[in-house]
């Protein structure tokens, strides 16, 4: 007998029955051997899925991780899950069309800047505004991997690549402006070396109902070493990282000597020193309006990463499309038991007449 | 006043003409068969004025072909020649197969519709004028420096200048609409002349228009007005002298409805769904002419339909990929310029080997094209439209109503060899229309989906483990295995598969077995599809006349001409594109000549061709209609004759 989980994002997932032998990591680990460059942060990420996904308590045979292409999108080969390593861009595409037809599956995609935000970036945008019930993990390397090297749409300007040789032109996305932008019901961003903060943030996604968007960044060792050292050396990483937590206020640096507070100047929020309690933002992340997250995600620098805030921007709830696409089936339905005798008069319909 | 006018005395619905003595008597001429072509201003109506005139010939029991013809803007500068839409029907007492070439009665309703379409009429055809708008800027307007009812620029025809919108004007006049709006039922009137003229039963439309017009009564009583003063008129004007029978075409005996393509391609997704117990995933983005599916099947969400209006044409099939992944029937409507977009995620479906069925409804191209014109310009890109070497299983109806069979023939292939397949239907099968006997359900095919329950092959270590690309040996297809079934968990891609496990493999002989294994299960299809069926009444042909899709009416009309005037002909026409039936080159090459007549500069010539090595003869055009029989019958007598 399945349990159903409390978890709205996996309600009608089945559980692991009573009496099942608990999961593990290793029932989560596929026989393929993982091909990704030494070093390359997308090792951790794999490393926190693998170990969280036991946690769900989901049957394994009910979760599905579907990618596009790219050096991240190889993730669903090294899961023993169901997925599908799709195409270029097009991987939010394909689990709309799978998470719709079937309530009963954890559905969750996994793709690059380059997939997510350059030649899928319309897929993105629209799975964002329907919130179909997806995890779209999107790692953010700030450059193209697989490809060897070129500038990407999250690259600062100004970067130097094999086909940026004096210098990217692009203006970058802000993948959390971006979701945000699309009204996405659940936009978060973490680190791939923070195991823990990774962690929560993906229980945090996979108990959504809806479409949960987390950016992770991620350091590529070959092309773009180092994009995100200021967030993850110890010395520096206490004055970049703005830390979000709901219900808390925005505060950072030595000591909490900093903090987040509203810019009446521009209507956003900036950084301010020594900033007296009162005057310090209060992360509001089920915030009904998403004008505030937006904001908190402007504090992202463009160009080289010197601050960002890191964890959950937004997260409230919305009905889905999959489930309203499903209820309207399932009222229309309700009232055609025999569906060979419905067509039958489907087909008979409409002015007919007989010839003796 | 025999015959038609008896029969239409038992509806029982039209005021009579009671006033004074009947003098005006009318004849009734027999006929074996009319082309009628309403034309007028793309906001006229026409459409609707042809689908009613069609639907009462349709339950009066003729055979009937319709052809209807729009611009794909939707309301293009009135009274300009751009602007006009028509609407053809060929009705009949024997079986027919074609719209027909050139009509025998035009019903214009503006000096734009007269010109456009005066030059496709025989000679002595009859043309019904409304002549309220032969004034000088509409005449202008429509390239006429003289007004043409007032010269002899039309002595070759039988001409009646109407005024129809006055007429209609004045007949509406007690519901108080306004004079614009009282104008506008000038097609019903004009529809009730025309019903009059050839005897159609009305009771159909009379509640059509309640029913369409239920929520505006004053609207709805001046059409049904409008529509019946059209009717009398014709009964008492001096006008017309002659009222015309066409007596119903025998027909087997069953139910029956009119039936477009779009329509019936709609209800053989639905069936192929209850036939396949699969449900119906429907992703799609509009597009001309393909939208209608899309609003049909998204009434029939109580069949399990879901349908999806995906942000792009990548998006719509790309969901139905992802919804066969999951155990759905994934379908995609869209056209030409459509199938380009999906090309890749249709290669995708290649190497995943899921079922999915990719509706083509072409339309005259490249490009944007003649967005609501037809053509067949896109069976080499169904054939060779992807990178690598990805195969892709076709079939193509050939009548509107053939669309039915043809959705439940693709979703079949489909699921039983899983892999994409696409249905080259086309503009003229979207739109037009004829008699559909409705299939006894008991009698469609059923569809077995086999899905995979269980571990199909046993680890180097003893255990039962899946192999998701574990063939099975008759068909070359892979086992469904749905996510959810426990202890089949695989991972499945767009890189190169290794036989039978699945994995990854860049192992350059895997490579070439799997490109060839692909290959080799498409191709096995033809071993479940019919022989070739060859009609040569006499035996003695020596030419074949070989086609595909939408020109099964046309080149069966020629045939039938050219047998009419002595000479032998064989016709064929193919369902499978790809594979060919395996008895096709024996057929072929039967022939001294085998002509292959297309609406394209030669695709399936090119094709029989390269396979066949068989010098086949072409008969080409791209003008966005269907092939007209008279010239296409010359020419297949030129080939016989020559």
């Amino acid at each position: 007998m399945s349990v159903s989980l409390p978890m709205p994002g996996v309600r009608e997932v089945p559980g692991l029955a009573e009496g099942d032998a608990p999961q593990n990591r290793k029932d989560f680990t596929s026989d393929q051997e993982v091909r990704w460059c030494p070093g390359c942060g997308d090792y951790a990420v794999l490393a926190a899925v693998q170990g969280f996904l036991p946690q769900l308590g989901l049957r394994r045979e009910n979760i599905v991780f579907v990618s596009g292409i790219g050096c991240s999108s190889r993730f669903p080969y090294y899961l023993d899950t169901y997925g599908m390593h799709s195409i270029h861009g097009r991987a939010p595409a394909i689990a709309t069309g799978l998470a719709t037809a079937r309530k009963d599956l954890s559905v969750w995609v996994v793709t690059g800047d380059g997939d997510a935000l350059s030649i899928g970036g319309n897929h993105l945008i629209h799975a964002l505004r329907r919130n179909v019930n997806l995890k779209i993990l999107l790692f953010n390397n700030r450059i193209y991997g697989l490809t060897k090297g070129q500038y990407s749409p999250t690259s600062e300007p100004g970067k130097v690549t094999k086909s940026t040789p004096m210098g990217s032109l692009d203006n970058p996305f802000n993948p959390v402006s971006l979701a945000l932008g699309a009204e996405g019901t659940f936009v978060a961003r973490t680190v791939d070396s923070d195991r823990k903060h990774l962690t929560s943030v993906l229980s945090a996604a996979a108990a959504h109902r809806g479409t949960a968007l987390v950016e992770i960044y991620q350091n590529c060792p070959i092309f773009n070493d180092g994009a995100f050292d200021s967030l993850k050396d110890r010395d520096s990483a206490a004055e970049s990282i703005i830390p979000l937590e709901h219900g808390q206020p925005i505060r950072f640096g030595a000591e909490g000597r900093r903090g987040v507070v509203r810019d009446p100047g521009t209507g956003g929020v900036r950084i301010a020193e020594d900033p007296a309690d009162g005057d310090v933002l209060v992360h509001d992340a089920h915030a009904a309006d998403p004008t505030t997250a937006f904001a908190l995600s402007r504090l992202t620098d463009a160009g080289v990463l010197a601050h960002a805030p890191i964890g959950i921007f937004r997260q409230v709830e919305a009905a889905t499309y999959d489930d309203q696409a499903r209820d309207q089936v399932t009222t229309a339905s309700s009232g055609t038991p025999d569906r060979t005798e419905a067509l039958a008069g489907l087909l008979a319909g409409g002015d007919t007449w007989t010839v003796n | 006043m025999e015959g038609s006018a008896g029969r239409l005395a038992a509806g029982a619905v039209l005021p009579r003409y009671e006033e004074g003595d009947p003098a005006v008597s009318k004849q009734v001429q027999q006929l074996d068969r009319v082309i009628i072509r309403f034309a007028g201003d793309s906001g006229d109506g026409m459409q609707l004025t042809g689908d009613r005139f069609t639907q009462e010939t349709a339950s009066f029991g003729n055979d009937l072909s319709t052809l209807p013809n729009f611009p794909a803007e939707i309301r293009a500068p009135q009274g300009t020649l751009p602007g006009v839409s028509s609407f053809q029907l060929h009705f009949a007492d024997h079986d027919i197969l074609t719209p027909g070439d050139a009509p025998d009665v035009l019903v214009a309703m503006n000096p734009a519709a007269l010109k456009a379409n005066l030059g496709d009429l025989k000679k002595g055809a009859t043309v019904i004028v409304d002549s309220h708008d032969f004034t000088g800027r509409n005449l202008a307007k429509a390239g006429y420096a003289d007004n043409p009812l007032e010269n002899d620029s039309l002595s070759e025809y039988d001409v009646h200048a109407l005024e129809l919108t006055d007429m209609t004007v004045g007949a509406v006049k007690e519901f108080g609409l306004s004079r614009k709006d009282a104008g506008r039922a000038k097609n019903m009137f004009a529809l009730g002349l025309l019903s009059w003229m050839y005897g159609r039963p009305v009771e159909s439309t009379i509640s059509f228009l309640e029913r369409r017009f239920a929520k505006a009564p004053d609207i709805r009583d001046a059409n049904i007005e409008a529509f019946k003063a059209g009717w009398n008129f014709g009964e008492t004007t001096e006008a017309f002298a002659v009222q015309y029978e066409v007596k119903p075409a025998p027909m087997a005996t069953g139910v029956y409805r009119n039936i477009t393509g779009n329509l019936a391609l709609a209800y053989g997704l639905v069936a192929a769904s209850t036939q396949s117990g699969l449900p119906l995933f429907l992703g799609s983005y509009p597009i001309t002419p393909a939208s209608d599916i899309l609003h049909e099947l998204s009434k029939h969400k109580r069949f399990g339909v879901t349908t999806f209006q995906a942000e792009d044409e990548i998006a719509g099939v790309g969901a139905a990929l992802g919804a066969s992944f999951g155990g759905a029937l994934g379908v995609t409507t869209t056209s030409g310029p459509g199938i380009a977009l999906k090309s890749e995620t249709i290669g995708l479906g290649v190497m995943l080997e899921l079922p999915l069925v990719v509706c083509d409804i072409q339309r005259g191209g490249p490009s944007t094209g003649l967005p609501t014109k037809t053509e067949q310009a896109d069976l080499l890109q169904a054939m060779f439209g992807r990178n690598g070497e990805a195969p892709v299983p076709i079939v193509a109806p050939q009548s509107p109503a053939d669309c039915f069979d043809a959705a439940l023939e693709a979703a079949r292939i489909a699921v039983t060899y899983r892999t994409p397949v696409l249905l080259l239907s086309d503009g003229y099968l979207a739109n037009g229309s004829e008699p559909w006997q409705i299939p006894d359900v008991a009698s469609l095919p059923t569809i077995e989906p086999g899905f995979a329950t269980e571990p199909n092959h046993t680890s180097m270590k003893g255990e039962p483990e899946f192999w998701p690309y574990l063939r099975d040996e008759e068909t070359l297809a892979r086992p469904w295995a749905l996510p959810g079934t426990k202890g089949l968990e695989h991972r499945i891609g767009g890189l190169e598969k290794g036989e039978g496990h699945g994995n990854i493999s860049y192992d350059p002989a895997n490579h070439d077995l799997m490109v060839r294994t692909r290959a080799a299960k498409v191709a096995g299809i033809a071993r479940d599809i019919p022989p070739m069926e060859v009609d040569d009444p006499s035996g003695e042909a020596t030419v074949l006349v070989l086609g595909w899709g939408s020109t099964y009416g046309p080149i069966g009309a020629a045939c039938r001409l050219v047998r009419d005037a002595g000479h032998p002909v064989a016709q064929a026409h193919l369902r499978h594109l790809n594979p060919f039936p395996a008895d096709l080159g024996d057929v072929l090459r039967r022939y001294d000549s085998v002509m292959v007549p297309e609406m394209n500069l030669g695709q399936l010539r090119m094709l029989l061709r390269a396979e066949y090595l068989v010098d086949v003869v072409g008969y080409n055009q791209v003008r966005g209609l269907p092939l007209r029989a008279a010239d296409l019958a010359e020419a297949i007598t030129k080939e016989i004759t020559k």
